[in-house]
């Protein structure tokens, strides 16, 4: 290992950080993927991997994509919940990897919601 | 593609309860369900909350786990993170409740703490040097060696208020500008890690978690002293903290953070470990220099101080580690920042170890000023089984209690010197209704005559004196002047030991005098225990007309020494029983039969039982 200059430290620690900001907490959104029996077995699994590489590729760190339980309504699996700070939460349905990607750059990341396929804002209460 | 990070926190206690065993197994599911690319662990450092342990917090959801058997991992797993769905039945449950808390941000014991020297815990691995960076770690050092003097530093560190952490509370920056002044160009920096008070394990739980941020410290302040070599000295009961600090060194060093021409600045500086062999007496100072030194650690007069005349002749600084951690955050956030914490004499905030009759075990941070009710009961949540708070420990045993009436009083240097105490490292050990002041006193002076170096008459002759009577006292041979003369002697003691152990280790019994000399009154007099907790002066008795005869005492009894028949009164056959305690233990709280007397009444035991 190559002793840093001070130059060297700070560049390292930008990538450092980026590499650490799911423990830091702070969030202005995030992107819920429905990860119930219907839903992994309607190809959740694929939309949650869409999500996190686009996440990934893009370098973004102020949203976190995280899954919950069945949604209530299994036909439109595979399901996904965006909730930016300070709006209200969007659900959208009948995803495929495609549609996930037109989304994440759409609404998370311009913030306009992707009416075609939105099917309700709001999110189902529970604990 | 990482969506979670699981903080398995894996400082001692966890690692004692099986933190390792519980990172296995997460590791294994993960694979299992698939999650491997989504998945990361990170064992972190201490998380404060020991009394949960082993513990592990998921993020970014937030959500703390405690108290995990391996056999749950696979459920856990499943529902959380591949479902989503957090599951109830591992989150913390406040005492006395049902419901419980799944974010951590909502937890009582972690809302009303304040983190400035912790604020990497839990959130770093320790055993990584990238993670202490990302998290503005070596920006002081930066900072320091591009844009400030060796002056300034002092002068910031000075303004911040910034007082020693070890317990007697000296100006840190007054210290250091005492050493740079000395003329001999070879000056040493020594981080004092030689914790030894019982229930105490700050400064431990610091290296374990964030050993990055001393060194930066240490750095910072050798940078200002103009030291030319640094040592920590830490006690080798501490293991995993060394194995942490060494690795935290090397990784240092590599980086060219440590050794010469620190992040290409003409600044040169490396650190070296010392194992202190667990003598209570090397936290002193010039014992520590001693030990360092190789010679018998026993400590010798000041002046001259450690600042002039140190380690092998040389000008020396000692501080607390907890002090050096804190530099860094004077450095960035600066004096006025810092100095808005506290109190008026008393700046920052001040780590304590909560332990003892306390629902909430753990570590715990928060600013000076801060009221014991505050602590005790919002952080702590109270004692166990609704019993009545009685006082607590600060200062581990050269400090003194502080009873239940100044429960109110804002802690800090001062107030605690005020009111018979000492701030010590941060050792805070809670008691109930249930605890003997008389005892408590006994066990303290217990240890500070084990851990007596010697070189004195008055510390190590008279603390044995001070063992004696106590002894005495719990044992209801108490005498008239007894307590006259535990008073005469401590003050003695006070004026004529050497050292801060001497001078200090008469402060549990002159506190309890102060607080609860009617206690110590009872015992000498009565031959009464009011706590019902001196074994000589107590007796377990069974009521007669609440005892059913269920019979479950006397199977427990491990010495039989409970007669009678079932359905009948059972008795006690008192020359027989070792007052371990099972009957009261496992009598049925509906019956409540079993009962602990102490004085007369336990005298008059023989006409009772007729």
């Amino acid at each position: 290992m190559p002793k840093l200059t001070i130059e060297e430290l700070r560049k390292g620690r930008e990538e450092a950080r980026s590499k650490i900001h799911l423990r830091e907490g702070e969030f202005r959104g995030k992107i819920i993927v429905h990860m119930g029996t219907c839903g992994i077995a309607a190809g959740a699994r694929e939309i949650l991997s869409a999500f996190l590489n686009e996440k990934e590729n893009r370098k973004i760190t102020d949203v976190f994509i995280t899954t919950s339980g069945c949604a209530g309504l299994c036909s439109k699996e595979p399901m996904a919940t965006v909730e930016l700070r300070d709006a209200a939460p969007v659900k959208y349905g009948d995803l495929t990897a495609e549609k996930a990607v037109r989304i994440f750059k759409e609404h998370v990341l311009d913030g306009k919601i992707v009416q075609e396929f939105a099917i309700g804002l709001g999110s189902e209460r529970g604990g | 593609m990482r969506r979670i990070e699981l903080m398995v926190c894996a400082g001692t206690g966890c690692v004692a309860s099986g933190a390792y065993n519980i990172k296995e197994a997460l590791e294994r599911e993960i694979e299992k369900q698939g999650l491997k690319d989504e998945v990361s662990i990170v064992t972190t450092g201490c998380n404060g909350f020991c009394g949960q342990g082993p513990l592990l917090v998921v993020m970014p959801d937030k959500i703390f786990y405690g108290w995990l058997k391996v056999e749950d991992i696979p459920f856990l797993v499943e529902e959380h993170l591949l479902k989503g769905r957090p599951v109830p039945k591992f989150m913390f449950v406040p005492p006395e409740k049902k419901e419980p808390i799944p974010l951590i941000p909502d937890i009582p014991f972690f809302k009303k703490q304040m983190l400035v020297v912790l604020r990497n815990k839990g959130i770093i691995d320790p055993e990584n040097i990238w993670d202490y960076i990302a998290r503005d770690g070596y920006t002081a050092i930066e900072k320091v060696l591009t844009k400030m003097r060796p002056e300034e530093v002092m002068e910031e560190v000075t303004k911040a208020g910034l007082r020693g952490r070890g317990g007697a509370g000296f100006p840190t920056g007054i210290k250091w500008k005492a050493c740079r002044e000395e003329q001999n160009p070879v000056k040493y920096l020594i981080g004092n890690c030689d914790e030894g008070d019982p229930g105490a394990y700050m400064d431990r739980s610091l290296l374990e978690s964030d050993p990055h941020s001393l060194i930066e410290g240490v750095l910072i302040a050798a940078y200002a002293i103009g030291a030319t070599k640094g040592f920590l000295y830490i006690r080798t009961e501490y293991p995993l903290a060394i194995k942490r600090m060494q690795i935290a060194l090397s990784q240092a060093r590599d980086h060219g953070l440590l050794g010469e021409g620190i992040l290409g600045s003409n600044f040169s500086f490396d650190i070296e470990i010392r194992e202190g062999s667990g003598a209570f007496v090397c936290g002193e100072e010039t014992s520590l220099i001693h030990s360092i030194e190789g010679e018998s650690p026993e400590p010798r007069q000041r002046p001259p101080f450690p600042a002039q005349v140190g380690l092998w002749g040389c000008p020396t600084v000692i501080n607390n580690v907890e002090t050096l951690a804190n530099v860094p955050v004077i450095i960035n956030r600066g004096a006025e920042w810092y100095s808005e914490i506290g109190t008026k004499n008393s700046k920052g905030t001040k780590i304590f170890s909560l332990v003892g009759k306390i629902n909430n075990t753990g570590l715990i941070e928060v600013p000076m000023g801060i009221t014991l009710r505050e602590i005790i009961y919002d952080i702590g949540e109270g004692i166990p089984g609704n019993k009545k708070f009685k006082a607590v420990q600060t200062g581990g045993p050269s400090g003194g209690c502080i009873p239940n009436s100044l429960i109110d009083l804002p802690i800090d240097y001062d107030s605690l010197k005020e009111a018979g105490s000492i701030m010590g490292s941060g050792g805070m050990i809670v008691m109930d209704e249930d605890t003997c002041m008389v005892d408590v006193a006994k066990f303290f002076i217990q240890f500070t005559n084990d851990e007596s170096c010697g070189k004195c008459t008055t510390c190590r002759d008279g603390s044995e004196a001070l063992l004696e009577v106590l002894t005495r006292i719990t044992k209801g041979d108490g005498r008239e002047g007894d307590i006259e003369f535990l008073e005469e002697l401590s003050l003695a003691i006070k004026d004529a030991s050497m050292c801060g152990l001497g001078t200090t280790l008469p402060n549990p019994v002159l506190s309890t005098l102060q607080y609860f000399k009617d206690e110590y009154i009872a015992h000498i007099k009565e031959k009464r225990c009011p706590a019902l907790a001196c074994k000589d002066l107590i007796k377990y008795y069974i009521q007669t007309d609440k005892c059913v005869g269920c019979r479950l005492c006397l199977k427990n009894c491990p010495v039989g020494a409970i007669a009678g028949l079932a359905k009948h009164p059972h008795i006690i056959d008192q020359a027989k029983c070792t007052k371990c305690g099972t009957c009261l233990d496992v009598c049925p709280p509906k019956i409540s039969a079993v009962v602990k007397i102490s004085g007369e009444e336990a005298r008059n035991l023989k006409s009772l039982e007729k």
